[in-house]
């Protein structure tokens, strides 16, 4: 009897040893705010509340972005509810406008107040799309010609378009920023960027 | 002479041509500066921010007029040799961890007299500025355990705790971004726009370039210490300054400096 729970304990070691070593010990959720508190002492109120957790980012941070299929089917539900849609329900937009957001990394760092331009998506920061521009990143898959290879369906343009506004709704805990849902690009914006990777005419499918 | 001339020409690579191509030209204009660093050691500019941090460190300066000779950085009073290998640690009479800066404060606070608040006004300089008092002591102290391997103590309890709380910090995703340092430094072979990104949970990556810093940034033209480039970090998360000498600051240098463990010390290392 003994035998056989020593070996199940082994099993078990073995088995949780990897993900074991991965996950934060330790620290407890208030030792990490006091730290915060502490350290950002200087901060605005405004400003404090940026490293208050919202449930998805509690849960990612917990799962270290894996979480267990069942946790991931309630952030995916969550997150779909905060996508709003363009009134008149075009979800293409300006491409040209949307090469300008994809290009500008602006808005919201604390030396972007008062702001000076409209905030930018940034996407050239981890993705590639237009082929002629060759500084892009490589944290996200490259988008390059994403629409023309998807034959530029409008059930993608659609899945295109809530991605951009909140990946969560489709990966749960994605590296990717809930653009629309967190209010840093509008609903105009948001459908300038679709068209930018969507439209036959952006270069991004040429 | 040679210095100036070699900053000029990487000042030239820097500015020049369409933003991807140059930067692409800088990294091997900087392999090329690395090289030759490699051949004349005396060549690097951050040196020179190490030697006047040297002198700063015997000057007799503030309400004291006392020198930092006395300072201990955690290898017994006036032993600079080495000490930075071994930081951050606790320190008995702080009764705190502290990272380089952070004990560097505490000495000119203590030993020389100077107000913490005079001292937290201005601690890092700007593009193309002259370097700070606290830039030129840290780039003297973490050069004086060049060629060392990092082997910081994780044996004291609050050590161990600071340590635990680098790491939560490091993957706790926050901010209207959701970004947490893992976002962009948790995977091997990424990069963000064309500026390879260092997978800093990974020893192998980790050795290779916590060691670098202090480092003497080309782009601009004086040198920046770890504290400063963990600003840059959180700024680019879109959250607010972090406080110099910070809790959290010595947090995420105990946890990167855990994970370059045994990795060499190179500061001051040129970077873009």
């Amino acid at each position: 009897m003994i035998r056989v729970l020593t070996v199940g304990a082994i099993i078990a070691c073995l088995a949780g040893g990897v993900a074991f070593a991965e996950k934060s010990q330790g620290a407890s959720e208030a030792q990490v705010d006091k730290v915060i508190a502490s350290s950002w002492a200087k901060a605005a109120p405004e400003w404090k509340a940026r490293f208050v957790q919202d449930e998805t980012q509690k849960l990612c941070t917990q799962y270290r972005n894996d979480p267990p299929a069942a946790i991931g089917e309630k952030i995916v539900e969550r997150e779909k509810a905060t996508i709003k849609y363009p009134a008149d329900g075009k979800l293409m937009g300006d491409w040209k406008n949307g090469q300008k957001l994809a290009e500008s990394g602006y808005g919201w760092r604390f030396t972007d107040y008062p702001p000076r331009r409209v905030n930018g998506g940034n996407c050239y920061a981890c993705h590639q799309l237009d082929s002629k521009e060759l500084s892009f990143g490589t944290l996200g898959p490259s988008l390059h010609e994403y629409g023309k290879i998807r034959k530029f369906a409008e059930a993608d343009v659609k899945a295109v378009y809530e991605r951009i506004y909140n990946p969560h709704a489709v990966l749960p805990c994605a590296n990717m920023p809930r653009m629309g849902a967190s209010g840093f690009l509008s609903i105009d914006q948001i459908r300038d960027l679709t068209a930018y990777v969507m439209s036959p005419e952006s270069p991004v499918n040429k | 002479m040679r210095v100036s001339l070699l900053i000029a020409a990487l000042a030239l690579v820097v500015l020049a041509g369409p933003p991807a191509l140059a930067q692409d030209d800088t990294e091997r204009q900087l392999e090329k500066y690395r090289d030759m660093l490699k051949a004349d050691p005396w060549s690097n500019p951050g040196l020179l921010e190490a030697d006047r941090g040297e002198a700063l460190w015997k000057e007799k300066r503030g309400p004291k007029n006392a020198s930092l000779e006395a300072c201990d950085l955690g290898k017994g009073p006036g032993k600079v040799e080495g000490a930075f290998a071994e930081l951050p640690r606790y320190f008995k009479d702080a009764d705190r961890v502290m990272d380089l800066e952070t004990r560097l404060l505490w000495c000119m606070e203590k030993l020389q007299g100077f107000a913490h608040a005079d001292l937290v006004k201005k601690p890092y300089s700007k593009s193309n500025q002259a370097g700070t008092d606290l830039e030129a002591l840290a780039t003297y102290v973490a050069n004086k355990s060049n060629g060392m391997k990092f082997a910081a103590p994780t044996t004291h309890p609050k050590e161990k705790e600071i340590l635990a709380v680098g790491e939560a910090l490091f993957f706790r995703r926050q901010g209207p971004m959701d970004f947490a340092c893992a976002t962009c430094h948790g995977d091997s072979g990424k990069r963000i726009r064309l500026q390879p990104l260092p997978y800093l949970s990974k020893p192998e990556e980790a050795r290779k370039i916590v060691g670098n810093w202090p480092a003497y940034r080309v782009s601009q033209g004086s040198v920046m210490t770890m504290e400063h480039r963990l600003v840059d970090c959180y700024w680019q998360m879109r959250l607010p300054l972090i406080d110099y000498g910070s809790d959290a600051m010595i947090a995420l240098t105990s946890y990167l400096v855990n994970r370059a463990n045994g990795g060499d010390i190179t500061a001051p290392a040129i970077k873009r």
